[in-house]
């Protein structure tokens, strides 16, 4: 396995040995260690199956809701041990965007983009809601969309508005991390294609790790690139460098389109 | 910068109350728990109650003699002994009145559902399943009176067990009919097709392929229904009446399981003889439950 | 032409009919066995608390027995809330797949599977004496003993459609909630009920419909007083348990003043779970 050079001042996620199972000794994901870079682009991609997205969600600890899957290892956050943490402030810290769009269908566009501090009980004054929610939608560029409809419930939105609008709903509540699992899988190629240019914004300010079954979005956006085979981390390197000269032959066979 | 200020109120609130919030969540947690304890306890009480207090009358002549008679009880009782003859006669009076509606509910439920299964968005078919529906929300007591009504004051001329029966068809249909329907929707469109394809004829593919292949829900079902009514007593006491000696003349008044419960609720002698009627009726009951469970889960295998 | 196809079909329309003829027969026989009452007594009947069978000072009216049937349901719904409630989040969301949920899931189903009657004799001779003891009455009978036990019979109905509403929230929305830092708690009161709540809402509606027309279990533990009850602990009669208790004895006017009295249970009962049903097809 090559590793990337990171200086650990630089890395905001140190992933260390981590193992996950579904149900005793069914492993999903075996051993896997790498640090993450801050404010960089890092893409998980892999056939589908091969534990990229069991990876992301262990960082989180989203695990941690199902009895039945056993993870191992240690994920540092700024140095410190995540499983230490409470999941509270874990999650304060890592804001997570998944693969279907989820806007809460219940609560406004408004309240979705504030729905972080609502659920945890964070006391905002009006003008401290009004400036986030403007701030977090238009750093998503919906706020020109939907300035006039906050108050309307977000499901006339389309699939790529909804998209943003989690990513508004994840921004808003200012983590360092943001996963990404698969954004873009249920979007169509317009929508797909903002996502991307706003993930490359975004990490002027945020840490971004997405997980991604299509290598050319992972060539397109990120600066460095994690390829997972059958629950191992294969190869780990800059994205350049490993769609040149993947340094493992799993890599060559999957960017070469061997497999899927 | 007015977000950098947010983020530290937030970070320092999120620090503050997770803690307090951890704990709020363990202590609803507990109450859910609580609560659904409670919720559980009385099935718990309740069959405790029935096995301690009922056990000691389950023996042989509880099944094969009827109803003794109060004088007979009285004396048992006031020498502590147990009472005397058993509850035959509720026994076959069940048995009976059940039989007879399952045989006119069944067919007819069946025809019904797959009525409805067929001809799923017609307007006919929804008026006759919403009708269903609200059959099925009737009070028994209310299907007692219209059983007295038309079986009892005409068709029997007085209080029989064909007057029960029928007001248990009444109850038994519309859950049957449901629960068709419901069967028939799971099975694939491909395997009537499949009958259709072979040119078989309308009734044989109904006879032949969606009967056989959802005959488990069918069961189930059924036997759902007859656990459903098989306790009834309310509409019985205005129709069946009840009787002493075994009676298997559908014309004539019946006694039936819950009849007898409460005939000896209102009969301070007997009172030894509810618990033990009581648990067989709830054996009964649990017991078609368990059967019906146990189907289904071998179909899902 | 009459082919194999088409008589099959005609059976199986003419089968139908005969749920069309037992509901209209059904409302038909009410309403014409209740026209000497409502003749008699007019909208009266309603409305008046008289309940004499004296003969030659005869009068019958069903407002006691109606303000009986809504106070016992009331109180069942009111206590089966926190218990199905309860019961349905533990199912369905915390203990959702395990062995326990289904052990407990298997335990409602037994309570509803229990005869009215058993509910009735387990209330008489345990609930009641607890009521007794509690010093709340000297004989336990009454609108609040009845609507304890109805609480129990219907808290199955509520909890098994609660159950599956809560199911059916969607999981990435729980998901979505628990990755911004939600516990689940949180995650309970700002996305699984808001997104249940209708459903939720509907269990309970159908589970007072059913209180409303349960008879053998109310009539033994409510006391069969043929008046106003006054107070949660005061004795009175239901709809239901009024037609179980008087039919024996019951012929003329009487007679037509109980299939009046099951005519509006007929309706009151159809009103409610009409609503319900209705509620369940907008989900």
């Amino acid at each position: 396995m090559s590793e990337i050079n990171v200086n650990i001042k630089d890395a905001v996620l140190e992933i260390n040995n981590v193992s996950v199972a579904y149900n005793k000794g069914n492993y999903a994901v075996t051993n896997v260690s790498a640090a993450i870079k801050r404010n960089k682009v890092t893409a998980i991609m892999g056939p589908s199956g091969c534990g990229k997205s069991t990876l992301l969600r262990a960082i989180n600890r989203m695990h941690d809701l199902y009895p039945n899957i056993i993870t191992e290892g240690q994920v540092l956050l700024n140095g410190k041990d995540t499983n230490k943490m409470s999941t509270i402030m874990l999650r304060r810290k890592i804001g997570m965007v998944f693969q279907r769009p989820n806007p809460f269908p219940t609560m406004s566009i408004a309240d979705n983009v504030i729905a972080g501090y609502n659920l945890n009980g964070i006391s905002l004054n009006k003008t401290e809601k009004e400036e986030i929610i403007e701030k977090s939608l238009q750093d998503v560029a919906l706020w020109n969309e939907v300035k006039d409809s906050l108050n309307q419930k977000g499901t006339f939105l389309s699939g790529g508005q909804q998209q943003r609008l989690c990513i508004a709903r994840a921004l808003a509540f200012q983590p360092e991390v943001i996963l990404l699992d698969e954004p873009t899988s249920a979007l169509d190629p317009i929508s797909t294609k903002k996502v991307e240019e706003l993930l490359m914004e975004l990490k002027e300010k945020y840490t971004i790790l997405l997980v991604t079954h299509n290598m050319s979005q992972a060539a397109r956006i990120s600066d460095n690139s994690m390829f997972m085979y059958l629950g191992e981390l294969v190869e780990y390197g800059k994205t350049k460098e490993m769609f040149i000269n993947p340094k493992d032959k799993r890599t060559d066979e999957y960017l070469t389109g061997k497999f899927s | 910068m007015k977000m950098i200020s947010i983020l530290k109120k937030t970070d320092a609130q999120v620090e503050r109350k997770w803690d307090a919030r951890f704990i709020k969540d363990k202590i609803f947690t507990g109450f859910i728990i609580i609560f659904s304890l409670i919720t559980i306890s009385p099935i718990v009480l309740i069959i405790s109650k029935l096995i301690s207090k009922g056990y000691k009358q389950l023996n042989w002549s509880f099944f094969t003699e009827t109803t003794p008679n109060t004088y007979q009880a009285m004396l048992a009782v006031n020498l502590g002994e147990i009472i005397p003859g058993g509850v035959l006669n509720g026994i076959t009076g069940t048995i009976l009145m059940v039989l007879i509606a399952s045989i006119m509910a069944i067919p007819i439920g069946i025809m019904v559902g797959i009525f409805l299964y067929e001809n799923q968005t017609k307007k006919y078919a929804v008026i006759v399943k919403d009708i269903t529906d609200i059959l099925q929300g009737v009070p028994s007591i209310v299907l007692g009176l219209i059983s007295y009504f038309w079986v009892v004051k005409y068709i029997t001329n007085g209080f029989s067990a064909l007057a029960g029966s029928f007001a248990l068809f009444i109850m038994m249909l519309p859950l049957i009919i449901r629960s068709t329907e419901e069967t028939f929707k799971m099975i694939p469109v491909s395997i009537k097709e499949a009958g259709f394809a072979l040119g078989a004829p309308y009734h044989k593919i109904i006879l032949k392929v969606m009967i056989p292949s959802g005959l488990s829900g069918l069961i189930t079902g059924i036997l759902l229904a007859i656990s459903r009514v098989v306790g009834e007593t309310a509409p019985l006491m205005l129709t069946a009446l009840g009787s002493m000696v075994v009676n298997l003349n559908i014309e004539k008044p019946t006694s039936a399981l819950p009849l007898l419960i409460w005939e000896f609720y209102n009969d301070p002698n007997m009172v030894d003889l509810i618990w033990a009627t009581s648990l067989l009726l709830m054996m009964l009951v649990l017991g078609l439950n368990l059967i019906s469970k146990y189907i289904i889960s071998k179909r899902n295998l | 032409m009459l082919n194999g196809e088409r008589i099959t079909k005609i059976v199986l329309f003419l089968t139908s009919l005969i749920i069309i003829f037992i509901a209209s027969g059904m409302v038909l026989t009410l309403m014409e066995g209740a026209i000497p009452a409502f003749k008699e007594f007019g909208f009266k009947f309603i409305i008046s608390s008289d309940w004499n069978p004296t003969d030659g000072r005869e009068s019958y009216g069903a407002l006691p027995f109606i303000i009986g049937t809504i106070a016992t349901s009331i109180i069942a719904l009111l206590i089966c809330l926190p218990l199905a409630f309860s019961t349905s989040l533990f199912i369905g969301e915390i203990y959702r797949g395990t062995k326990l949920a289904s052990f407990i899931g298997m335990m409602v189903d037994m309570l509803a599977g229990i005869p009215s009657i058993v509910y009735g004799l387990w209330g008489f001779y345990v609930l009641r004496p607890w009521v007794v003891d509690m010093g709340f009455n000297d004989q336990g009978y009454g609108v609040f003993t009845a609507g304890l036990i109805l609480a129990i019979m219907v808290i199955p109905y509520a909890t098994s459609i609660s159950v599956e509403m809560i199911k059916m929230v969607q999981n990435d929305l729980k998901e979505a909630a628990y990755s911004l830092g939600a516990t689940r708690k949180d995650v309970i009161f700002s996305v699984i009920l808001p997104n249940a709540r209708s459903g939720i809402f509907t269990s309970y509606i159908l589970a007072f419909g059913r209180a409303v027309g349960e008879t053998m279990a109310v009539t033994m533990l409510i006391g069969n007083s043929n008046i106003i009850p006054k107070g949660l602990f005061d004795t009175g009669n239901t709809m239901a348990s009024l037609i179980a208790n008087q039919f024996g004895e019951a012929d003329g006017l009487k007679l037509s003043s109980l299939v009046a009295i099951a005519l509006l249970l007929f309706f009151i009962t159809g009103l409610i779970n009409g609503f319900g049903k209705l509620l369940i097809k907008k989900l």
